[in-house]
């Protein structure tokens, strides 16, 4: 196996992904963990910008790590006060996070070696924004006009509710 | 139009013809990121000493004189004042953040700074979603001014950051509606493209009234977004002496600073792109021989020249009238400028199908 720029850029992607992974859980300021996230994020839209697939990298950006990361600090400034530290781990939660957690590596590592892989279609270069585009609101095969909508409908509702609980009257 | 991809791909033939390709583009990935701060430097530099002659000038004063013709030596005195300050730490303040904060701004800056296209062939990111690219890139600044203010463990900054996020958060919403209005008339989203469309006239000519009323929207809106006034609520003198970079000196303090004024030229620089033709030179069609002399200016001075021409008509907007409210501020965005971006998408998409367009 010879040493590709590819190869180096997964590296390092995906050591720093991981190392801010683990920052995000073990650090006792909520609003560092937030932080670490967000560089997680930007790690993730980073593999996905490699993998050529730039409208997917731009919407992690814009949507988890301009909007959700955005959301979780306002909601910590709102609500949290100054000298917030986590509480220490009891000896039972601690015992549940961890089996929880190898639980689901296990279950990973287990479906991702024994799955077969198709050979991959995958196209090199760009996907024109116009395909992508006739994909979500096609409502043939393989479009996904239903999903689209639904998740519509769900963010109304969203709205609605937090007008609901915002309004004092 | 003369293409700079010429000589860009000269390089890159010459460098893969004595080195394995990984090598060659790694080595060019690092001198275009090297040229890519140098350029941010420079327009910081240009933007700084024009804020303050357009700033004199409105005020009737002349600016700065003393130090070199015309005061010109004035901005890198202060830029080495501001690299040889001490950069002071805050007791009782989360350090880890405090350090990070303005190199996140800067960060989101360098990548919309990066989607610019200053010409023919020297385009750096050009994908094709590159619209919603440079969108996503523009909104993790906010952030990174509210990290600024919160481990600054000081009230004023903590109200100038919330203030600057809501604000930010909101005007965002104008920006993306009125540049989606010019992508229903262009169909496409990579910013290359964009200008290549306009080669036979410029999109605030084609589309008329609705790309009008879209630029107008995106004058308001962009200069919101980068927090000037009218709109400079965040870092209002008067009641939070400087907003979220309060506590902040030394060269982190002019991170903030550099930042705020390249996202300015940032958000010319879009507008200049989207509705005033980016390169493209002022084609009138039928008179050929007009359209051949203005070919004959290179496209980089025309970008350049609209560029600074909106950033000049942000500044001539900042430096006359008075702050708002922030409740005027919200009240302006939710209320009038968000449903006549609507609307005005919706005149977009009428005058597209009917082909009401030039």
């Amino acid at each position: 196996m010879d040493i590709t720029l590819d190869l180096i850029v997964f590296i390092v992607l995906a050591l720093f992904i991981t190392v801010n992974a683990i920052l995000a859980v073990t650090t006792k300021r909520i609003l560092r963990a937030a932080t670490y996230l967000l560089f997680v994020l930007f790690g993730t839209a980073g593999i996905y910008f490699q993998l050529n697939y730039s409208f997917l990298g731009a919407v992690q950006l814009l949507v988890y790590a301009g909007g959700i990361t955005v959301l979780y600090v306002f909601s910590i400034l709102l609500t949290s006060s100054e000298g917030d530290q986590a509480e220490k781990l009891n000896k039972g939660k601690f015992a549940a996070g961890l089996i929880a957690t190898l639980t689901a590596l296990g279950l990973c590592l287990f479906i991702t070696l024994r799955h077969d892989f198709l050979p991959s279609h995958f196209e090199h270069g760009e996907l024109s924004v116009r395909t992508i585009g006739h994909a979500l609101m096609s409502g043939e095969k393989f479009g996904f006009v239903l999903p689209f909508e639904v998740i519509s409908v769900l963010l109304l509702a969203c709205i609605v509710g937090g007008i609901l609980i915002a309004r004092k009257r | 139009m003369f293409d700079f991809g010429i000589w860009t791909s000269w390089i890159h033939s010459q460098l893969t013809a004595v080195m394995p390709e990984g090598l060659a583009i790694f080595l060019e990935c690092v001198a275009i990121g090297i040229c890519l701060l140098l350029l941010y430097v420079i327009i910081a530099i240009i933007m700084i000493y024009m804020e303050r002659k357009v700033c004199a000038a409105f005020q009737c004063r002349l600016g700065p004189t003393r130090v070199g013709p015309w005061g010109s030596v004035q901005v890198f005195c202060d830029v080495f004042k501001m690299l040889t300050k001490e950069i002071i730490t805050i007791r009782h303040s989360d350090k880890f953040l405090y350090n990070l904060a303005p190199y996140l701004v800067i960060l989101a800056s360098v990548m919309a700074f990066a989607c610019i296209p200053v010409s023919r062939g020297l385009e750096i990111l050009d994908f094709n979603v590159g619209v919603l690219f440079f969108m996503a890139a523009s909104s993790i600044g906010v952030v990174g001014i509210l990290l600024a203010g919160w481990s600054s463990n000081n009230k004023f900054s903590l109200i100038g950051a919330m203030r600057s996020g809501a604000q930010m958060i909101s005007y965002e919403l104008s920006i993306g509606l009125s540049i989606l209005t010019i992508i229903v008339l262009t169909d496409t989203m990579q910013f290359s493209e964009i200008v290549m469309r306009q080669a036979d006239g410029w999109f605030i000519f084609k589309g008329h009234i609705p790309a009008v009323i879209a630029f107008i929207i995106y004058l308001i809106a962009g200069n919101a977004e980068v927090n000037r006034g009218p709109f400079d609520l965040p870092e209002a003198e008067s009641e939070l002496t400087a907003g979220y970079h309060t506590e902040y000196s030394g060269m982190h303090f002019g991170l903030f600073y550099v930042a705020e004024f390249v996202n300015l030229f940032i958000v010319s620089s879009i507008a200049a792109t989207i509705f005033l033709g980016g390169w493209m030179p002022l084609h009138i069609p039928g008179l050929d021989g007009f359209n051949a002399v203005m070919d004959a200016i290179p496209g980089f001075i025309w970008f350049f020249a609209k560029a600074f021409f909106v950033v000049w008509l942000l500044m001539w907007i900042k430096w006359t009238f008075p702050r708002l409210r922030i409740d005027q501020i919200l009240t302006l965005e939710w209320k009038y400028l968000v449903p006549i971006g609507l609307v005005n998408l919706l005149l977009m998409v009428v005058v597209v199908v009917f082909k009401l367009h030039f």
